[in-house]
Formats: structure tokens, sequence, C-alpha cells
């Protein structure tokens, strides 16, 4: 059974990923390859937010600090070293898993409230930290002079196409991966704390252990969508790391659903197009868009995703 | 980091008082601003994640009330009671439809209305930055004491803040309605089957936390300048308040705001660029000795 659904997702993802590929190749367009290119980048930073949220009940305010710390850590090995595209971008990953580790080492036993607080304190002492170490980071203007050396495994990733097929690969086998870890016996250890950490407890887990592996592996992923930014904008930005980007990777999960594995996917795609088409007509996007989430709040109750599988009874879980 | 100068300034007296009053401003605006974020999560158990919109929104109507009638009074006067009004609306139209919902949802609804505002303030003031200037009875020279300059208006905006922690402390543990707003944040259910009308008292703890933000927002704009966003720094730094003081405190969130204040005060003399780092370690520091906070019961 389990051997058989972990088949079918490895299938399915591998057809998303050959619609994805193919469609440049029959038409090019630069904004919407432009779109899946950020939405890449946002799909995995959200959906790792959703391991914590959706999956193990820890509500983090302060995840966009691990997209940021991925982007710079990529960006600075990039510059400061001349090691290969590949190999910067592991170390980016294992080094933001690390910080995970660590900060998670500190946060996890706070109750929920709190937990949120200091997990948004930790991301604004990092913000003040890049803000505030000018010869490291280039301070408020962020890392200058672009990521160079940009090419992996003969992909040139200068050119827009490859950039895009890059980023489509590595966000799908990033997004199976965390299905996997989703569907696996960890992940559904981290949804019985999630309902009831007191018998999650006395059936010998435990709670703190579990809930820094997930910190720490959402850490990782999150840092691995950090990684794509900064390919995207070529170098890293102090606006990676601040707080409306977690806010941003929240409402993608919000408004996706978090009970969907999909959902914060969804929600990050909702988000940019929203982003996207309301810039191009109005100047006041906050106003379209807080209409547009307070209509969604108030009138689904709950994420897209969620909402369509409450309304279509009957259909696969 | 600027060690020689904090101890330059910390052995003079002139230096000493200027950065205490600039830390006062600071920690009683933020006082304001915080007791409304604590009061109602005291009371309802929720985030206010729009309480900087009602800051923003109190400064750009004492703005406008101060070009209309060109009385400060007045303008500080319309900025407080038209948010404490804003509060209840807002209480009403959304936040009562969220109770008991994840506190994500309930922070989807506030981050709207804050996208929403920030919009509607652009659209009504315009973009661009306002100055509110100094109103004409506090144009006059500065009190100087042991050799520090403190404006006129520095002493009243923190004398007017101090009056009201007093007036809010001893309102909450005096009067009738103090007690039932302190019973309801410890058991809501039994204060509605004791015959209190709940639904009312929890508007009435939104019109109290709306007005003061307003009030903060309106007494901030001289010292201050006016822009759409300006909610957004002072949420942040009052839910750190909130959070320091313990989240439902009163009393936690003045020391807590004092303290911020005076970290700002010093700390822009002493650590110029890592002010903000600064606070976000304290702050870090405190929750990890005392998770609950200064003054927070343990849950």
């Amino acid at each position: 059974m389990k051997g058989h659904s972990a088949l079918r997702d490895a299938l399915f993802a591998a057809i998303a990923l050959i619609v994805v590929l193919a469609i440049p190749l029959v038409h090019r367009s630069p904004a919407f390859e432009d779109f899946i290119i950020r939405l890449s980048a946002m799909a995995l930073f959200a959906t790792s937010l959703n391991l914590l949220v959706g999956n193990t009940g820890m509500v983090s305010f302060g995840h966009g600090m691990f997209y940021g710390f991925g982007a710079y850590a990529f960006g600075l090995t990039m510059q400061l070293t001349t090691l290969p595209l590949p190999v910067a971008a592991i170390l980016a990953v294992l080094a933001t898993t690390l910080a995970a580790f660590c900060v998670g080492a500190i946060c996890v036993r706070l109750s929920t409230d709190y937990f949120a607080f200091i997990t948004l304190a930790f991301q604004m002492l990092l913000f003040s930290i890049i803000l505030s170490w000018q010869s490291l980071t280039g301070g408020d203007q962020g890392l200058r002079g672009g990521i160079q050396r940009r090419e992996i495994f003969g992909f040139e990733l200068a050119s827009q196409l490859h950039l895009y097929q890059f980023c489509a690969v590595v966000a799908v086998l990033g997004l199976l991966a965390l299905h996997h870890i989703t569907t696996s016996p960890f992940g559904q250890t981290l949804r019985m704390i999630r309902d009831n950490e007191n018998r999650a407890s006395f059936l010998g887990i435990v709670l703190w252990r579990a809930r820094l592996w997930a910190f720490t592996i959402a850490g990782g992923f999150a840092g691995l969508g950090g990684v794509l930014a900064a390919l995207f904008v070529s170098g890293a930005y102090p606006e990676l790391a601040d707080w409306p980007n977690s806010g941003q990777a929240i409402f993608a999960v919000m408004l996706g659903g978090i009970n969907s594995f999909l959902g914060p996917v969804l929600g990050a795609a909702i988000l940019l197009a929203l982003n996207d088409v309301v810039t191009r007509f109005t100047e006041y996007h906050g106003l379209v868009l807080g209409l547009v989430i307070l209509a969604a709040a108030l009138g689904l109750r709950r994420g897209v995703l969620d909402f369509l599988r409450l309304a279509l009874p009957g259909r696969a879980k | 980091m600027d060690l020689n100068a904090l101890g330059a300034c910390l052995t003079t007296s002139a230096c000493v008082v200027t950065q205490t009053t600039s830390g006062l401003i600071v920690g009683m605006l933020l006082f304001l601003v915080a007791a409304g974020v604590t009061l109602i999560f005291g009371v309802l158990k929720i985030v206010n994640f729009a309480h900087g919109t009602f800051y923003m929104l109190g400064g750009y109507v004492a703005y406008t009330a101060l070009g209309l009638t060109d009385s400060y009074a007045l303008a500080v006067l319309s900025g407080t009671l038209a948010m404490a009004l804003f509060g209840v609306l807002f209480e009403r139209a959304l936040i009562s439809r969220v109770y008991g919902s994840n506190v994500l949802m309930q922070l989807l609804v506030c981050y709207a209305v804050v996208l929403i505002f920030d919009d509607v303030v652009k659209i009504v003031w315009g973009p661009e930055f306002h100055a509110m200037g100094m109103p004409a009875a506090f144009q006059v020279p500065p009190l100087f004491i042991a050799g520090g300059v403190v404006p006129p208006f520095y002493a009243v905006l923190i004398g007017i803040a101090a009056m009201i922690a007093i007036v809010l402390g001893l309102g909450l543990s005096m009067t009738r309605l103090g007690k039932t707003v302190r019973a309801a944040a410890y058991n809501p259910q039994m204060v509605s089957a004791l015959g209190v009308n709940t639904t009312a008292l929890f508007a009435i703890v939104f019109a109290v936390g709306g007005g003061l933000a307003g009030l903060a927002g309106a007494l901030a704009a001289p010292v201050r300048s006016l822009s759409p966003g300006m909610g957004f720094s002072i949420l942040i730094e009052s839910f750190i308040v909130t959070v320091i003081g313990g989240m439902g405190s009163i009393v936690g969130a003045l020391v807590a705001a004092l303290v911020i204040g005076m970290v700002r005060g010093f700390g822009t003399i002493g650590f110029p660029q890592f002010t903000d780092g600064l606070i976000y370690i304290v702050m870090i520091i405190i929750l990890l000795l005392r998770p609950q906070g200064l003054f927070g019961r343990r849950a």
C-alpha cells in the first residue's frame, strides 16, 4: 500500500514536471517563465512552512529567516569561493538546516503563542544582523555583483529558459521529498502531536525532539527555496529575510489550505498571480489583495483547496 | 559598537537626561499601543495584528482635525474617539466572526485590514510623508533639566501617557467595569452566565484598545512623520513589549515598554547600527529565562 502510493506520487510529480517543461517548447512567454521561477521558490518556502503549521501545529512567524539565510548563504558562497554551483547550493541548504537546528533547539519547548513570537524575534535579529554587518552582506543594498559562474551540468542558468527548467526540476523534487516526509511514519507522528500532544507523549514520543526535527527539516527546505530566489534575483537582499516575507508564506499557506499538501503551492500561485495582475491595473494592489483575502477568510473560512475538498465529497482525500 | 561613547554619555548628566527623555517618549508611546494589544489579548485571546493601523489612522485623523479646528487638544480627542469607534466596528464586523478559529485565520483577517487601510490612507491623504508640526502652544523654549534639553511637548506627552497608565491600572482594579473585564479575561463563559453582556464587553475592550492606539498616534504625530505603513514598525515593537511583559498584563506592558524605550534611548549611543538587534536579543533572553514574560501568569 505504502509503496504503491509513493509510486503514484512519483508518477504524478513526473507528469506535472513534464507538462511544465513542455510548455516553453510549445509557446515561449517570458512573463510565464518568470512566474514559474518565482513560484518554485515560493512554493518550496510555503510548503515547508506548512510542515510546521498544518502538520505539527507549530505556528512560526519567523520562517522567512531561513529563506533569507539560504539566499545569503548561497550568494556568499558563490561570491567568496570558487566552488561550483551545485556544491554551493548544497552547502547553503546544509548551513540553513544547521541554523534551523540551532534556532529550533532554543525555541521548540515554548508554548504556541510564545513560540510564534520568539521565532519572529530570531528572524528580526537575523534581519538586523544582515543590515548592520555591511562588510559581509552589503547592508541594505544587499549582495551586489550578482552571482557569476551560473552553469550546472552544461546548463547555462543565465538563460531564462534553463533557469526555468532548473527551478522546475528542483521545486518538484523538493516537493516530492516533502510529501514523502509528510506521509512517512514521522509525518504521522507530527500529526498526532498536533491533534493530541498528551497522547503522543504517553505513547513514548519525545515531543520536543520530534518538533525539533520538523523545525530543522522545514528550515532546510525553506533554505532551498531561498537558493532559488537568490538565483532568480542574482544576489540576496535584506527583504528576503524581512518579516513581510514570512507573512507572504503564512498567507500562501492559509489561502491554499493547511490540510492539503498542495494547498500552499496553490496559495503561493494565487498570491503571486494576484500581485502580478493587480499591479498591472492599479497602484493600490494592497486594497485589492486585502479585499480578496478578507473574502476568502470570511467567505470560505478555510483555504481554497481545503474548501474544495469539503465541497466536493467523494473525491480523493 | 561604540562603548566609549556610551560610557561618556552615562557620566554626563546632560546626555543622560536627553537620552532618558527620548527613551521615555518611545517607551510611553509604545505603552499606549501595547496596552491595547495586551488588553485585547488578555480578554479575547485575539492577537490584534491590525493594531498598528489604529495607531496610523489616529495620527492621520488628528492631522486632519488640526487642520480643520486649529486646536491640538481637539485633534487628539478626535483621533482617540474616531479610533475607539473604529475599534468597535472592526470587532463587530470582522473579528467577531473569527472568535475561536485558528490564530492564523485571525492573522489573515487582520492583515487584510492592514493592507486595505494602508491603501485607503494613500488614497485619502496621499502616499507622501506628512509632518504635523509642533502645535503652536508648545512652540516655546525648551526646559533645561540638569543640563539636558527637554522640549515641553515631550514632558506633556510623557505626563499624559503616565496618567493613562494610572487611570487604566486603577480602572481595571477598582471599578466595576474593570473587575468585569478581568473576570471575563479569566472565564468568559462564567461571566456571561452571570448575566453580563459579554458581546458589549468585548466591543468595549476593542473601543478602549483602539482609542489608546489612536491617542498614541495623535500624540506621536507632532514628533514623528505620518506615512502609510507607519503602523507596521510600532506593531512589531508593541508585540515585543506585550510578549516581554507577559501577554495580558498591563503592568508588564508598562515595564517592558520602558525597558525597550531605554534600550532605544541609550542603544543609539552605544550601538548605533544595531539598536534593533539589541531589542531582539533582550526579548530572546527574557523569553528563555521566563517563557511567560516578566509579569505573565503561567498557562
